[in-house]
């Protein structure tokens, strides 16, 4: 098959993946009687149209920038972690249990030590699928799968029966204290100028831009992100050339699990100031349509989650004010994995033709 | 627990298990053939709303039935095209087409009834009703079996009876046929099916539709046997459970029919937290039976308890020489 120069691989597949699953979207809001362009509108409005929309945006955003470099770093190792919803859960324990164990005088505190407590906690729950994918050969797809359930099992149990405080009836922590709220963006000088009404995106949004740098460092500048690459494109050249698998798995999977247990700042801390069931809400899965729209690149990843962090408040704004249910959000991220993911070659064998090189005619 | 509690939870264990069964079957089929499928969730899913809406337009479960085994036959299609066609990474095809049905389920119901996304509750002819077996009158006075078959066998819809014939079938259908022996050959090391002539394209669209049958069936059931209609992410999880139990079972039919068993009856026991108190003395958190499954699997995964080996060509698309 024809080779693609890079920059059609890097920008063109994404961009086609994503315009063919727009519009087979499209299609089936006319099969089920809506109006696509009525629903691009509200979405472009909902989301986009207000620092009210823009402030849910970045909010989602943030929380889908740490689940995508999740993914990210592990995809370079070769590992497909889908635990990142599960790793997200217990990075929100950790971060419950950090802030509810002090009186926490001032946010600037509160916030190192919880972001310890999400990455330590986010890469425990990696840190079992990674040793058995390394030490035992268990595929680490399927137990990154089963760890997701057994986490959600566990955030329910320690929610209903150990963490909620006696006479409360929702399935939740107590609220964490003041001095450990994250200041929204409408709180933040500067900002607080264009945000004037109560937003939930906070300075975790700073955070999650310096992860994107943070990894990118790590992968492309490190002795550690070489080992991680070289060991993703080939086992056996890696190991030959004296690369430890084990180090290089189990490394790759805990920052995995830690950049998605980070997340849990962003949601748990800044907007919810307590930890409740199903905290993560998807989002550890839409990082694998991130990680995979973004090329497994801390800048594409970016750009994708902000494109889903649009969809996602676009979509919560398209159900309320069209016929057209939320589950569309599924839809999309469902055929943005299929088409950048599974069906990326026949995205390439689709533009393959244009870049064909041309026959020198004899003259 | 006294003998009619154990054989209600038994009855229970037999229903729950048979979504459980059929998709674990399925699973079966297309990864023995080398085609992982992490999607047999979306297609028990897809085939749950299909065969509610239906069965509710048509009045007959049967039609719905059709309706169901067609629409997770589409989703299997689309897994075929990607991972054996395009050569697509084959997990990432299965998690996608999960997230494709949990969406499209629930837009097209609410597009057809608008009910929330749920399909209408069916009644009559529209769900499959419970048969009783043969002799269960006669059987009656039989102390200790009379009332296991009566209560715990008999009285349940004709596709729990289906599923459970699909074990020896499928038995036979992988060590006893010339199409069995390709198909597990084809998994293990496709370049010898190939140089024996037989085409490895053509055999695992096969193995990948026969999963989207009995993902469509077990889907079916979901919606117009255990329950009366489609509702939003019905079948919670049990497409992850059926692929646990396919690795507990370590691809192998009887075995599946074992490992289905154990993790229906530990959904039964979750349902009756008030029999596992009384038996045991103790409070098991309910979480923890709904977490077991999983830990199990991850136990047997690790090769703590017997190595659970998959298909050696799993997951690899199938280059030809040429």
């Amino acid at each position: 098959m024809t080779k693609l120069p890079t920059w059609a691989d890097l920008v063109l597949v994404p961009l086609i993946s994503l315009v063919l699953a727009a519009a087979i979207s499209a299609l089936v809001i006319l099969g089920i009687g809506g109006d696509p362009v009525e629903a691009v509108k509200v979405m472009v409005d909902g989301a986009l149209g207000s620092p009210y929309g823009w402030g849910y945006t970045l909010y989602y955003t943030t929380s889908f920038i740490f689940t995508g470099l999740g993914v990210t770093v592990a995809y370079h190792a070769g590992q497909f972690n889908i635990g990142g919803e599960g790793q997200a859960q217990l990075g929100g324990l950790g971060v419950a249990l950090v802030c509810l164990a002090l009186p926490w005088p001032h946010w600037t505190l509160a916030l190192p030590a919880a972001m310890v407590g999400a990455a330590l906690f986010g890469a425990a729950w990696a840190a079992v699928p990674a040793w058995l994918q390394a030490k035992r050969g268990s595929h680490i797809v399927i137990t990154t799968i089963m760890f997701n359930y057994i986490a959600a099992a566990l955030i329910v149990y320690l929610l209903v029966e150990v963490l909620r405080p006696a006479g409360q009836m929702d399935p939740a922590t107590p609220r964490f204290p003041k001095g450990a709220a994250l200041p929204g963006f409408h709180e933040i000088p500067g900002l607080s100028a264009i945000f004037t009404s109560k937003v939930p995106a906070n300075v975790t949004f700073f955070v999650a831009l310096l992860a994107c740098v943070g990894v990118w460092l790590l992968l492309w500048r490190t002795r550690l992100g070489y080992e991680i690459r070289a060991f993703g494109k080939s086992n056996s050249a890696a190991r030959y050339a004296g690369i430890s698998p084990v180090k290089v798995i189990l490394l790759s999977m805990l920052i995995s699990g830690g950049l998605s247990g980070l997340m849990a700042i962003n949601n748990v801390m800044g907007e919810a100031g307590r930890l409740l069931q199903n905290s993560a809400e998807g989002a550890g899965f839409i990082g694998i349509a991130v990680a995979l729209m973004g090329r497994n690149h801390p800048l594409g990843v970016f750009l994708a989650a902000f494109l889903f962090g649009f969809l996602y408040q676009g979509g919560a704004e398209m159900g309320l004010w069209t016929s057209i249910p939320i589950e569309l959000r599924l839809l999309v991220q469902g055929l943005v994995i299929l088409f950048t993911g599974a069906l990326d070659t026949m995205v390439r064998m689709m533009i393959a033709p244009f870049f064909r090189p041309r026959r020198k005619e004899a003259a | 627990m006294d003998y009619a509690t154990l054989l209600q939870i038994l009855a229970s264990t037999l229903r729950l298990a048979t979504p459980l069964l059929l998709a674990c079957l399925a699973g079966l089929y297309s990864e023995r053939s080398g085609i992982f499928d992490i999607g047999l969730e979306g297609k028990m899913l897809m085939a749950a709303m299909a065969s509610g809406a239906i069965a509710a337009m048509t009045g007959s479960a049967w039609i719905g039935l059709a309706a169901g085994i067609g629409a997770s036959l589409l989703l299997a299609a689309l897994h075929g095209v990607a991972s054996i066609t395009f050569r697509g990474n084959q997990l990432i095809s299965g998690v996608a087409l999960n997230f494709v049905a949990s969406g499209a389920t629930v837009l097209i119901a609410q597009a057809l009834f608008q009910q929330g996304g749920r399909t209408p509750p069916l009644t009559g002819a529209a769900r499959f009703e419970p048969l009783a077996l043969p002799f269960v009158d006669t059987l009656k006075g039989v102390p200790l079996f009379g009332p296991f078959y009566a209560q715990v066998l008999s009285g349940h819809s004709i596709l729990v009876y289906l599923a459970l014939a699909a074990v020896p079938a499928s038995w036979w259908l992988l060590y006893r046929t010339r199409f069995g022996l390709r198909l597990r050959a084809v998994g293990e090391n496709p370049e010898s099916v190939d140089t024996a002539g037989v085409s490895v394209i053509r055999l695992r669209y096969t193995a990948v539709a026969l999963t989207g049958v009995l993902c469509g069936v077990a889907g079916a059931y979901m919606a117009t046997a255990l329950q009366a209609g489609f509702g939003r992410e019905m079948t919670a999880g049990r497409g992850y459970i059926a692929l646990a139990a396919l690795i507990f079972a370590k691809w192998r039919p009887w075995s599946a029919l074992w490992a289905t068993l154990l993790f229906g009856f530990l959904q039964a026991l979750a349902l009756r937290p008030d029999v596992i108190e009384g038996t045991l003395h103790m409070k098991i958190p309910v979480s923890f039976l709904d977490a077991l499954p999983y830990i199990l699997t991850v136990i047997v995964l690790a090769g703590f308890v017997g190595r659970a080996i998959p298909p050696r060509a799993g997951g690899e698309p199938y280059v030809k020489e040429r």
